[in-house]
This record gives C-alpha cells, sequence and structure tokens, in this order.
C-alpha cells in the first residue's frame, strides 16, 4: 500500500471515527500494514503447495490426469461408501441420499442431490477426493476418485454403464441444474421492502395462534422437562449422576488400564459407525457388545455382507488372532467385507482396540 | 395446553389498564410481602458459613459452580445420522450481556474436532500471489494484531422452523450462535506479506481437520475486516472453534469462518465447492436458488421468558430480555409485543454495542398473569427491519433451510410456562 493511499485511509477511518467512538471505541485503531511487509514467515515450497493444494475448480484447475470407469467406480463404491450412502445412493438411515430427486425442487419436498441440484461435477470430484470416505479423508487414488465420480453420475442417470470419466472429457460433462443458481438479490428483493418505520400501534384487529411446537413433540427431553417442571432441573440431576458414574474407580480384575485407554484413543476410528456399550444399537456397523469370542456376523438385525455371511457359515469365530488380523486389514483379512475402513496400523494398535472392545462389554456371553 | 386466547383490541385496552395501575405503583403503594415466619436460610447456619472452603489449588481452571450444571450446550439427536458431523446449541436462555462463554459457543463439526498440535500447524499462503509462504504460529503471533467483537451465526440457525412451529426451546430454534472478543491479525497483513497479484479476486480458506472445510470469498471482504483469530474472550481459541487458527468472516454465515486453518489459495474465480453448491445455497419455491447469501440479516429473539424459561414467580415485575444481532451494522433499535403484535413497545438496548456484534435488550412491564404472545423485532443501523416468518416465507418460500430471521412468538400461558408458536 502506498504511503498516501495509507494516509487517506487512515483520515477516512478518523471522520468516521468521530461518528462512532460512543458506540465502538474499543474498535479504533487498525493494526498498521508496513512498507515492503514485515519479513515474516518464509517462502512455501513447490512439493509444500503441491502436497496441500488439492482443490478443484468447475473450470478444470486443479484437475490431475487419469480416468476411471463406472465398473470399477461400482466396486469402490459398494466397498467404500454403501455402508453409509446405500448401494444405489439412496442412503442408510440418515446418512446423505447421493442420487435421485429428479424434477422435485419445486416440489413440496425437494430432494437434492448431486444428480438433480449440484451445479458443478467439479464439486462431486473434489469433495469426494478431499473428505470421504467419511473417517477416511484423502485415502482415495486419483483414479478411485474418477471411477467413483463416473459411478455416481451413473447412480443419477448422466451415463450409461460404459462410461469412463478422465480428464480429457471432464469439462465435457455439464449438470442437469447448472442454471438453476443466481447471485444473492436480496438487496433487491428483500432489503428494500423490510424497511422502514413500521406500526407500533393498533396494528392487528386480532392475532390467533396458528401453529404449536407441542404439537410436534420433537424437542429434546430435556428441554420439555424444563418447561413442565422447571423447578426439578432434571437436567441438572442427570448431569450429576453422569459426573458420579465417571468418577468410580475401574473394577481391578480388567485388562490392563493402559492398554484400554490406548485403545480408547483408537475407538474414535470406529465410533462413526460402531456403538459399544450399555445401549449400544447397530448403526452403519454392527454393535460390539457380545463380540469378542462370538461367531463372525452374529448381531441380530444386522445387514451382514455376504462375505460376512459366508465367514459366519464357516464356522469363523472372533478370537485374537482373527480379530487382530481384521482389524489391521478389514478387506484383505475378509474380501468383499462391507467395513469401509483402512485398518489400524500396528498390532499394538490392534491389542489396544481389542482390550478396549473387551472392556466395554464386548465379550461374548 | 389447549387454551387458545384471543388477542384483539379490547384486550389491548385491558393492558393500557394495567400500565396505569403499574403507574400507580410506581408512586409508593405497593405493600410487601409477609413472611409466615423466620426464614431458616437465614436462622439456620449453612454450612459455607461454617468451614473452610477449597483453596487457591482446588481450581487451577476454574469451573462454573455445580449449581449451573443444567448451562450446557445440547443436540438434538434426530437431526444428524451422528454426533461427529453435527451441531451443538448454545443455552441463550442461561446467559446474560453479549458475550458467550467459551465452553457455551455452539459447535457445528463436518468430521468431529481436530485435535491439533500447534508446534505442528502450519497457515499456507498460495495461488496468485507473488511469494507463497508458509507461518507457523510463531511467525503469526509477530504480526500486528486486534481486538474486535462479532457474533458468528450458523446459516442453518432457526432452520427447523420454516414450515411452522417445531422446536420448543430458543437454546434449539435460536441457539446456533455466539457472541466473542477475538484477537488476531488482520488477514489483510498476511495477504499483504505474500503480495496478492492484480488478478488474485478470491481467497479459498480451507481446514486441517479431516472435511478440509473450503468456501469462497471475494477478495474485497477478505482485506475489509477479515482477521486470522488466535484467542476468544482473551484465552486461545477452544480445540472446538478451531484451535489454534480460525477465520474470522464478521457479519458473514458461520460456515465461513473456517476452523483449524491451514490454507488460504489466491484465485481469479470462486472454487463452487460442497459448502457453497449442495449446502448453503437458498432454494426458492420456484426451484431456482440463490446462492452466495453470505451476509447475515438483521435478527432478534427474546430469551426470557422462553420455553426452557417460564415465568416461575407469578403476576407483578417481569423482565424480559432478548439479544438481537446484524451482519450488516449495529442494532439501535428494538422492538417487543406483548400481544402477538397489535401493540409494540421500545425495548432498551444494555451493554456494548459493536458493528456486527450481539447486542443486549430488556423491557420490564407488570405481568397481570394472563396469557402473552411475546415478540421481538430488531432495526439494524442500514434501515433494515427484521421481517415476520410470512413476508420470509411470501420471498423464499418453505425449502430454503437457511437464513430465517423472521419474527419468533413464545406463547405464555397463565401458569407462565412458554410454547413456541406462531401467529396471524
Ligand atoms: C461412515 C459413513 C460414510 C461413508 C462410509 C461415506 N460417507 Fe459420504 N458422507 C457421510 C457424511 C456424514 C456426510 C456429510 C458430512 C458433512 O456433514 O459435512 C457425507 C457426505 C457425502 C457427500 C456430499 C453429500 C451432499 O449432499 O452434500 C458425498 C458426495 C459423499 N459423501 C460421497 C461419498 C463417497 C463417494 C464415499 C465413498 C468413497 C462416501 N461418501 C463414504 C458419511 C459417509
Ligand atoms: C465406515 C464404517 C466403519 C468403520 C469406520 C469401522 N467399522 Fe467395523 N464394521 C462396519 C461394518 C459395515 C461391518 C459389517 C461388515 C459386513 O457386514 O461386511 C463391521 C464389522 C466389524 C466387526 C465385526 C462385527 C461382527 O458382528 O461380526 C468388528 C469387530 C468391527 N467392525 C470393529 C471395528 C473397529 C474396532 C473399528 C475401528 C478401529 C471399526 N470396526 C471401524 C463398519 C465400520
Amino acid at each position: 500500500m502506498s504511503k498516501s493511499v495509507e494516509m487517506m485511509k487512515t483520515l477516512t477511518l478518523s471522520t468516521a471515527l468521530v461518528v462512532t467512538a460512543a458506540f465502538a471505541f474499543a474498535q479504533e485503531n487498525p493494526a498498521p500494514s508496513r512498507e515492503g511487509g514485515f519479513g515474516l514467515g518464509r517462502t512455501a515450497l513447490p512439493e509444500e503447495v503441491a502436497a496441500w493444494d488439492i482443490d478443484i475448480r468447475p473450470d478444470g484447475q486443479g484437475l490431475p490426469v487419469g480416468s476411471g470407469d463406472v465398473y470399477t467406480g461400482e466396486e469402490l463404491y459398494i466397498d467404500y461408501c454403501s455402508a453409509c450412502h446405500g448401494d444405489f445412493g439412496e442412503a442408510v438411515g440418515r446418512w446423505p441420499v447421493l442420487a435421485g430427486g429428479f424434477g422435485t425442487l419445486d416440489d413440496e419436498d425437494p430432494h437434492k442431490t448431486i444428480g438433480s441440484y449440484w451445479p458443478y461435477l467439479s464439486t462431486v470430484w473434489d469433495y469426494v477426493h478431499r473428505a470421504m470416505p467419511y473417517g477416511a479423508a484423502q485415502s482415495l487414488e486419483d483414479d478411485e476418485v474418477y471411477a467413483i465420480v463416473a459411478y455416481l453420475m451413473y447412480l443419477n442417470n448422466m451415463v450409461e454403464d460404459d462410461f469412463e470419466l478422465s480428464n480429457e472429457n471432464f469439462l465435457e460433462m455439464a449438470m442437469p441444474n447448472e442454471d438453476a443458481f443466481f447471485m444473492d438479490d436480496r438487496a433487491t428483493t428483500e432489503l428494500t421492502v423490510f424497511a422502514g418505520e413500521p406500526c407500533m400501534e393498533n396494528c392487528a384487529e386480532s392475532i390467533e395462534i396458528t401453529a404449536r411446537a407441542t404439537v410436534l413433540n420433537v424437542t429434546p427431553e430435556t428441554a420439555e422437562d424444563a418447561s413442565a417442571a422447571p423447578e426439578a432441573m432434571p437436567v441438572a440431576a442427570e448431569a450429576e449422576v453422569v459426573e458420579t458414574a465417571a468418577a468410580e474407580p475401574e473394577a481391578p480384575a480388567g485388562p490392563d488400564p493402559e492398554l484400554v485407554a490406548a485403545g480408547e484413543a483408537l475407538w474414535r476410528q470406529c465410533a462413526s459407525c460402531h456403538q459399544i456399550g450399555e445401549g449400544a444399537t447397530n448403526r452403519t456397523g454392527p454393535m460390539l457388545n457380545n463380540t469378542y469370542g462370538a461367531p463372525v456376523g452374529s448381531h441380530e438385525g444386522f445387514r451382514y455382507s455376504p462375505a460376512f455371511a459366508e465367514a459366519n457359515a464357516a464356522g469363523m469365530v472372533w478370537d485374537d488372532e482373527a480379530l487382530s488380523a481384521y482389524l489391521l486389514d478389514p478387506r484383505g483379512f475378509i474380501p468383499g467385507n462391507r467395513m469401509a475402513f483402512r485398518g489400524l496400523r500396528s498390532e499394538d494398535e490392534a491389542a489396544a482396540m481389542i482390550a478396549y472392545i473387551r472392556a466395554e462389554g464386548g465379550d461374548a456371553q | 395446553m389447549t387454551d387458545s386466547p384471543k388477542f384483539s383490541q379490547s384486550r389491548r385496552q385491558f393492558l393500557a389498564g394495567a400500565a396505569v395501575a403499574t403507574g400507580a405503583a410506581a408512586a409508593g403503594k405497593f405493600a410487601h410481602a409477609q413472611a409466615a415466619g423466620p426464614d431458616p436460610a437465614i436462622m439456620e447456619m449453612q454450612p459455607w458459613q461454617q468451614y473452610l472452603g477449597a483453596g487457591v489449588d482446588a481450581a487451577p481452571y476454574g469451573v462454573p459452580s455445580p449449581h449451573e450444571a443444567h448451562v450446557v450446550r445440547r443436540n438434538v439427536e434426530w437431526l444428524t445420522a451422528d454426533t461427529v458431523s453435527s451441531v451443538n446449541f448454545t443455552p441463550l436462555h442461561e446467559l446474560e450481556g453479549i458475550i458467550t462463554p467459551n465452553g457455551l459457543c455452539f459447535e457445528r463439526h463436518h468430521s468431529g474436532v481436530a485435535e491439533i498440535d500447534p508446534g505442528q500447524h502450519r497457515l499456507m499462503i498460495n495461488g496468485l500471489v507473488d511469494n507463497p509462504l508458509v507461518f507457523t504460529m510463531e511467525d503469526l503471533m509477530r504480526f500486528p494484531r486486534e481486538n474486535r467483537t462479532y457474533f458468528l451465526e450458523c446459516a442453518a440457525n432457526t432452520g427447523m422452523e420454516w414450515r411452522g412451529s417445531q422446536l420448543n426451546g430458543v437454546q434449539f430454534t435460536h441457539g446456533m450462535i455466539h457472541n466473542v472478543v477475538y484477537t488476531g491479525v488482520p488477514l489483510r497483513l498476511l495477504l499483504e506479506e505474500a503480495g496478492v497479484r492484480t488478478s488474485g479476486s478470491w481467497i479459498l480458506p480451507e481446514g486441517a481437520d479431516a472435511s478440509g472445510m473450503t468456501r469462497s470469498i471475494p477478495m474485497e471482504k477478505a482485506l475489509d475486516d477479515c482477521m486470522v483469530a488466535t484467542h476468544m474472550n482473551g484465552e486461545r481459541l477452544r480445540p472446538e472453534q478451531g484451535y489454534p487458527l480460525r477465520l474470522v468472516v464478521p457479519g458473514w454465515e458461520g460456515n465461513m469462518w473456517v476452523k483449524w486453518l491451514r490454507r488460504i489459495e489466491v484465485g481469479d474465480a470462486p472454487w463452487h465447492h460442497r459448502e457453497e453448491t449442495s449446502k448453503y445455497t437458498d432454494l426458492l419455491a420456484d426451484g431456482q436458488a440463490r446462492r452466495f447469501t453470505w451476509e447475515m440479516d438483521a435478527k432478534s429473539v427474546i430469551t426470557n421468558p422462553s420455553p426452557q424459561a417460564p415465568i416461575l414467580h407469578g403476576p407483578g415485575p417481569t423482565v424480559l430480555t432478548g439479544v438481537a444481532w446484524s451482519g450488516r451494522g449495529t442494532i439501535p433499535r428494538v422492538d417487543v409485543t406483548l400481544d402477538g403484535g397489535i401493540n409494540w413497545h421500545r425495548a432498551r438496548m444494555s451493554g456494548p454495542s459493536f458493528d456486527k456484534s450481539m447486542h443486549r435488550f430488556y423491557f420490564e412491564f407488570d405481568w397481570d398473569g394472563r396469557p402473552l404472545l411475546l415478540q421481538s423485532r430488531a432495526h439494524d443501523s442500514t434501515g433494515y427491519v427484521q421481517p415476520t416468518k410470512d413476508q420470509l416465507r411470501e420471498v423464499r418460500g418453505l425449502n430454503s433451510i437457511y437464513h430465517n430471521n423472521g419474527i419468533q412468538t413464545w406463547a405464555i400461558n397463565e401458569r407462565g410456562e412458554a410454547e413456541n408458536v406462531e401467529v396471524g
């Protein structure tokens, strides 16, 4: 910034200050620029920029060389994505839906998916590569991303099953809903309307209640209790119970507490799909109570893969060896199984994980 | 609750009558209550009056009184598939003043809380700059820094209420907001350090968490008032708020305030990433969608009384309070109604009034024990007046999810209980 510009800026600022000083005197002194910079930081190496600069733009900027076809994409998708997003992008439970919804955007209940809503294909590539699979971000190779994106296009009726997507044909792919987006126009459609001195007295003949939240009854328990019996403070009571439970010392007969603690730290990698302990239920993955020492794939109500059903029929049991091998290399140990998890990194991690599972109620009864 | 009292002009006359009675009370004619007998809280020795309390080493990092254990962030389980990509809500009904305590600032993560070792954290600036740079946290602490107070509101705050009253509590309807004093380096200084090329008209901040959060922001905003914050309310950022580095984008939707900030790319066009296409675009009734709706419109809500904070004291002097904010300036005025909008009163503003920061308002009145329909209406320094929910629906339909700043109504019944309702 040149000196004169800087001075002008200071001048305008100080006049502005006179006006707003009464309100905002604490925000009056902007940190000064310095001619030629501060000389702080260091130049980023090209390989460092390459390592972090993974973003893709609609004009193709950032797109790596590569390709992948619908068939390859389907296989990868079933392995890495279907556990949450469903075999056809229809989603399991409340995970995001990835396909369908065409022609619903002006409906009462629109379904916004990649096919029905997303304006650019580059966004799909960028996002899948950057953030998916959930819990194993940036684990896919470029060609794998091309293949999965091709499969997502196929699921959304954009291409036939013999399609191959590559950096060469990428920019030819137009999304059906691209033209439905327009720049924020509130300045003309709202700001001018929601203005002016409003009515302050006798503004209506009469007012009636037209909708009530209690009819729906979807507010979490705590809030309802509070409005029903405010003096009772049920929330506080609950919080105290939790605290006392947590403060209770571990039973001494259990497994090595250090190992369990190490396992607990690793559990975060599993928690997006599995529950364990009291109140655990099947989620994206089966609940893991009653697992250690039990037959593979034995949790009632969970829809296991054919690979798991086979292992169960063959009499495979989750002993130390099997669990450890599975957790280290899920896909290698039971080929075709649906756990979208890359595997733990070492025998030590597997031992810790098993100790944690057992300590939390994972032993078969 | 089945009673649905009709609020009408004649009822207004009644309220006006009550106001006259209040006037009489102000002249000193109110008799105070008389105790039936001595109060044990006075007559009996309490343990804290007699025995020694904890020493200065008991709580090196202090926590609230155990009697305040109910003042916590809460989540709504059915909203999301899991709690890792999810949101919890600030307990607005338990707070006063304008600053949100750090531990109560609502959280929204897309891949959970990244736990970052600040020694391993780097901020990179690349793209259309003369000199792509890497900063350590130590480097950043050597730039001049500023202290500024801003609200951060998720664009989806109140998003569950487009189709009508859903959630019964201000924490859930309006709790995706917090107001914090940030300490940080103006982004302008960092961009100047790297030397933005003349073609550089957009930036793409990116987070270091497993969601790699990205948003496109025009250069004009980046150079105007954005900052790279290291501290909140005087202490280092909390992990769930982006420790050790978060982008501050004053007045604009919360999703853009990238947490765990690790990189800023300068470019000549927006990136149209997932969070500005699939999400954070506002679908209108005709199937068209607004994009880049960055600014947060002026909004207010009454925090007490509200469904989680009913009137427990019965008729008589009653304090109504709430908060108001605008992404375009300050809030010089808030109006309040007790009868669903037939008559409005000017609320009393109290506390500091900063640009793009939360404001606190009060309205004291004598409750006559009859049902009330409470609303507040914010005016911002640009002249914008907070619209009703129906006014918004007229422009936007029911499916835009984001930017619902419509006027909120709480119905209070004779017992002082409050419910989230809509009126017409
Ligand atoms: C463990 C569950 C899980 C798995 C496995 C998973 N995802 Fe996701 N996916 C999610 C969640 C959760 C989100 C939303 C994240 C957020 O809130 O930002 C999401 C979001 C998405 C979105 C954006 C949806 C939208 O409408 O904005 C796409 C596209 C996607 N996933 C693709 C994939 C692909 C491709 C794979 C496999 C490579 C995959 N996901 C694996 C859970 C999963
Ligand atoms: C992305 C979701 C996901 C993640 C992350 C994940 N799992 Fe799984 N897990 C599954 C699914 C799905 C299955 C069932 C596989 C099948 O049916 O093919 C499974 C099966 C299992 C089983 C066998 C259970 C049985 O009933 O036989 C164990 C044990 C297990 N997982 C442990 C773990 C552990 C430990 C972790 C973390 C280190 C983990 N998983 C991470 C989804 C996941």
